[in-house]
């Protein structure tokens, strides 16, 4: 016996389904009214949706309150531009112990940007989720900024020039080129990790991290591995984010060292929140919301950051359900 | 006698300058209910903790079923078949009442690193969820969330989310905690009704539960123990009435 | 590397040291005595020494300078806990770093708008732009000694406070016994408030200490403010022994091993290569100091409940 699903999961599905449908269309509808040059745009937001999405997994529903995934993020991303950038000047990545050779393969690199920020989001957490609360927070943003320093270190890879990249990754042979294809790559990463995701939360997994989140005494009395459980379901964050980071890389055919910084981290944190914690859906929203308001006010003043502080203020204080609360009618956490 | 599920061995946890629990030895024999009683800060909730593996005792050792679990972590031992309940109901307040028990019958089925299939989708385990809510009272309740239970109905829902586990022996942290007369009578009875199939350590200051429940009462003064043995042996034991029992007679 | 080098060296770590402990001072007391975590801590820093410098020009007195960086930036905080911090303390952590997150974005962008977007210059005192002879023949600037000697004389007010004083007496029982100071009939937002101005002053210091040496410039605070949140995390929340400890381990640590690594690193590369590597991968070591003491002790060295 199933628990009924409640009015506001069934128009939750809904509204994510027309969601979907904008998505889908959005390329089209864009190049026929001549707008095409904001579908770079648009594949930003997916990314970064999926990202705060990632960080969703562990903020919403396992209440680790990260402050420390800009460094997958960009982890991901450097893995993708490390590879291309050695696969353009024919050099290997690493002579010793073994000998690893660039690559232009997108089945090769996004793997590799997950497997490289899913280790080094294993190797954090097993020493951050040690500790609770604001210990957390603290040692994930140290870590990150480690991470942020170490990158900087290698002199090949541009320091905080960032690295430029010769192309985009291939696809079963064929380049990642134009607008289109980079953008449906992202859409179906974002909408794969969505329902893989979803269907995480509801298995034994996923209600295990839920429930440690809620009350992680009686879950220790019930024998469950909170530990372990808390850093699986990070490595598996942190993974998602490495991709997220890989798309990012190809979409701007460039690899900057912003994307380690904790400003990074930070905005995560915010579009998380403002689309609401702990709905999966409502970090990507918030993703969108986040870009498309710095888009704006970017245009209307340099000083935007100056608007944007406001806005998040008045949201944590007042507007607790975030957006995608507004959409569903549900609460954050579900 | 047999050998005991549960023994502590000379116990003892400092806090600074005070001797919480010292040199305290009690076991637990399969199938009983064991009663430990005492005066407030006597330590009993200390010793619960200790036994539970959530704190780790300065000296001493603690042994369950054969194995020294003296420095196991708590969900060690709980998989091991110890279970609990606290002295402050601990539920995942969110999940439904369903759902808490469910995440307790599940707990020593597998492992919970599955990560596509649905959790209730085992029709073996929801029925035994459904079977421990109905057993708890609490059928009519199963899907609002915890938090928004009423207190006496959280505190069957922790009794039952306990018992779930199917536990080989259980340590009850002041069960009737907060309870009215008629509440508390009816946990008594439900208690009452798991003796035999799963031993209790039993920390209780409702003396009319302890006297019904108990095959074995051991008490604490200041941590140590200062009587142990049947109920009508400490009901007549003068030390006891002294430090404790006393009080409560005359009230 | 020589001896003489090694102290040298060991004396800049200690500047380091002092100022990360007047920051991590402060961000370990709002955090013992209120339970809220103050990303904005930085903010004050910077904000003090812009204050600062921009007195210091005015008048041509670096003394007055400090005052007035000290005074802007307990001012800032006071004003700050009374709009903001006060509605965090119900809240959990999570929305405590959001809040005070946006504080950081609004502020910079502010003092981007009043003293634009390069650094601003602020030089060493007069009266200590020399340097002393520490011992025969070896010369060290006389304004890092001065820092070393205003941060003992701020530990030593600190430990005064806290120790001997009835605000002192509140501030410790409000890191442990919270309800206790409120049973007391104590006007807990009034000591709240003080706690938190008593930081802003402490960070002011530090950045009006931190001016002559770093650039004053826009995203100086959260430079610092990482590296607070090392010291404490190494040091253990809420406790200002930590604090101390963590401060100067961290400031030694960091100082030289960006000290060291430059001559280790230019035996294997060039030169300019080396000092790239070098910096950044000094900057690592104290990450990995605090990788290492959480993995012993988890709670810091100086757990709060121990």
């Amino acid at each position: 016996m199933r628990e009924p699903a409640p009015w506001h999961v069934r128009r939750g599905w809904i509204a994510a389904r027309l969601g979907l449908v904008a998505l889908l269309v959005a390329p089209f509808v864009l190049t026929a009214l001549d707008r095409g040059y904001l579908l770079p745009v648009m594949t930003r937001m997916l990314a970064y949706g999926l990202a705060a999405a990632a960080l969703d997994f562990v903020l919403g529903y396992g209440g680790l309150v990260s402050f420390g995934h800009g460094a997958f993020l960009g982890t991901g991303a450097y893995v993708t531009g490390v590879l291309l950038h050695h696969a353009g000047q024919r050099t290997p990545v690493l002579r010793w112990p073994v000998e690893i050779g660039g690559s232009a393969d997108a089945l090769v690199a996004f793997p590799a940007a997950a497997i490289t920020a899913g280790a080094l989001a294993f190797l954090i957490g097993a020493v951050s989720l040690r500790t609770r609360g604001v210990h957390f927070i603290m040692i994930t943003l140290a870590f990150a900024q480690m991470v942020y320093f170490l990158v900087l270190a290698i002199p090949e890879y541009g320091g905080t020039d960032g690295l430029m990249l010769p192309a985009r990754n291939n696809l079963l042979d064929l380049p990642l080129d134009g607008d289109q294809p980079i953008y449906w790559l992202a859409l179906a990463l974002l909408v794969g990790f969505l329902l893989v995701a979803r269907r995480v939360m509801e298995a034994r997994f996923g209600l295990a991290l839920r429930g440690a989140r809620q009350n992680e005494r009686r879950m220790l009395a019930l024998g469950y591995p909170v530990y372990r459980i808390r850093l699986l379901a990070f490595t598996i964050s942190g993974a998602a984010a490495g991709v997220a980071g890989a798309v990012l890389a190809n979409q701007a055919a460039f690899v900057s060292p912003d994307l380690l910084s904790w400003q990074r981290s930070g905005e995560l944190i915010m579009m998380v929140i403002l689309g609401g914690q702990g709905t999966l859906f409502g970090p990507v929203l918030g993703a969108f919301a986040l870009l498309l308001l710095e888009e704006e006010l970017s245009a209307v003043t340099e000083h935007w950051m100056l608007v944007l502080g406001p806005i998040l203020l008045l949201c944590v204080l007042f507007f607790r359900r975030g957006l995608w609360g507004q959409v569903s009618g549900a609460p954050a956490h579900g | 006698m047999a050998e005991p599920l549960l023994r502590a061995e000379r116990l003892s946890k400092r806090f600074g300058a005070l001797a919480a629990v010292a040199d305290v030895s009690l076991d637990l024999v399969t199938g009983e209910c064991h009663a430990v009683i005492g005066p407030n800060g006597a330590g009993k909730s200390t010793l619960l903790a200790l036994l539970a593996g959530e704190i780790m005792p300065d000296s001493g050792s603690v042994v369950f079923d054969g194995d020294d679990v003296t420095r196991a972590r708590p969900s060690r031992r709980a998989l091991a078949g110890l279970g609990r309940t606290f002295q402050i109901t601990q539920l995942c307040r969110e999940f439904s009442a369903r759902r808490n028990v469910m995440l307790a019958v599940q707990s020593r089925v597998g492992t919970p690193f599955h990560f596509l299939r649905r959790a209730d989708s085992l029709a073996t385990l929801a029925a035994r969820a459904d079977a421990a809510l109905v057993t708890a009272g609490l059928a009519e309740r199963a899907q609002v969330p915890a938090g928004l239970l009423s207190h006496g109905e959280q505190r069957q829902l922790e009794l039952a989310v306990a018992m779930a586990m199917r536990p080989r022996a259980l340590l009850l942290d002041e069960p009737t905690a907060g309870l009215g007369p008629a509440e508390t009578a009816e946990m008594a009875a439900r208690l009452a009704a798991l003796k035999g199939r799963v031993a209790m350590l039993l920390v209780e200051h409702d003396m009319d539960t302890v006297f019904r429940l108990a095959d074995r009462i051991t008490v604490l003064a200041e941590g140590r123990v200062i009587a142990s043995g049947a109920p009508e042996m400490i009901r007549a034991d003068t030390a006891v009435r002294e430090a404790y029992l006393g009080e409560v007679v005359d009230a | 590397m020589d001896s003489l080098l090694l102290l040298e060296q060991t004396l800049n770590g200690l500047t380091l040291g002092v100022m990360l402990f007047l920051m991590a001072a402060g961000l370990t007391l709002i955090f013992g005595v209120m339970d809220v975590i103050n990303l904005a801590h930085g903010s004050l820093y910077m904000l003090g020494a812009f204050a600062g410098a921009t007195v210091t020009a005015r008048t041509g007195s670096f003394a007055l300078g400090v005052l007035a960086g000290v005074a802007a930036s307990a001012l800032i905080a006071l004003l700050l806990e009374l709009t903001l911090i006060r509605r965090l303390y119900a809240r959990d952590h999570l929305d405590q770093v959001l809040v005070t997150y946006a504080v950081i974005l609004i502020a910079n962008e502010s003092v981007k708008i009043v003293w634009g977007p390069q650094p601003i210059f602020l030089g060493t005192p007069e009266a200590l732009a020399g340097s002393v002879e520490i011992i025969p023949g070896v010369p060290y600037p006389a304004y890092r000694l001065a820092i070393i000697g205003a941060g003992i004389l701020a530990a030593a007010f600190l430990w005064w406070l806290i120790a001997r004083t009835r605000l002192g007496m509140l501030i410790r029982a409000g890191t442990t016994h919270r309800a206790i100071v409120q049973a007391l009939g104590v006007n807990i937002q009034v000591l709240f408030a003080l706690v938190f101005a008593i930081g802003g002053a402490l960070a002011g210091l530090a950045g009006m200490m931190a001016g002559p040496l770093l650039a004053v410039q826009v995203g100086m605070g959260e430079q610092i403010l990482i590296l607070t949140f090392v010291v404490v995390v190494v040091g253990g929340l809420g406790s200002v022994r930590g604090a101390m400890a963590g401060a100067l381990l961290v400031g030694l640590v960091d100082t030289l091993s960006r000290a060291v690594l430059p001559t280790v690193l230019r035996g294997m590369m060039e030169p300019s290569a080396a000092d790239q590597v070098a910096a950044n991968l000094g900057a690592v070591a104290v990450y990995l100091l605090m990788a290492l003491i959480l993995a012993i002790r988890p709670q810091g060295l100086f757990p709060r409940h121990a």
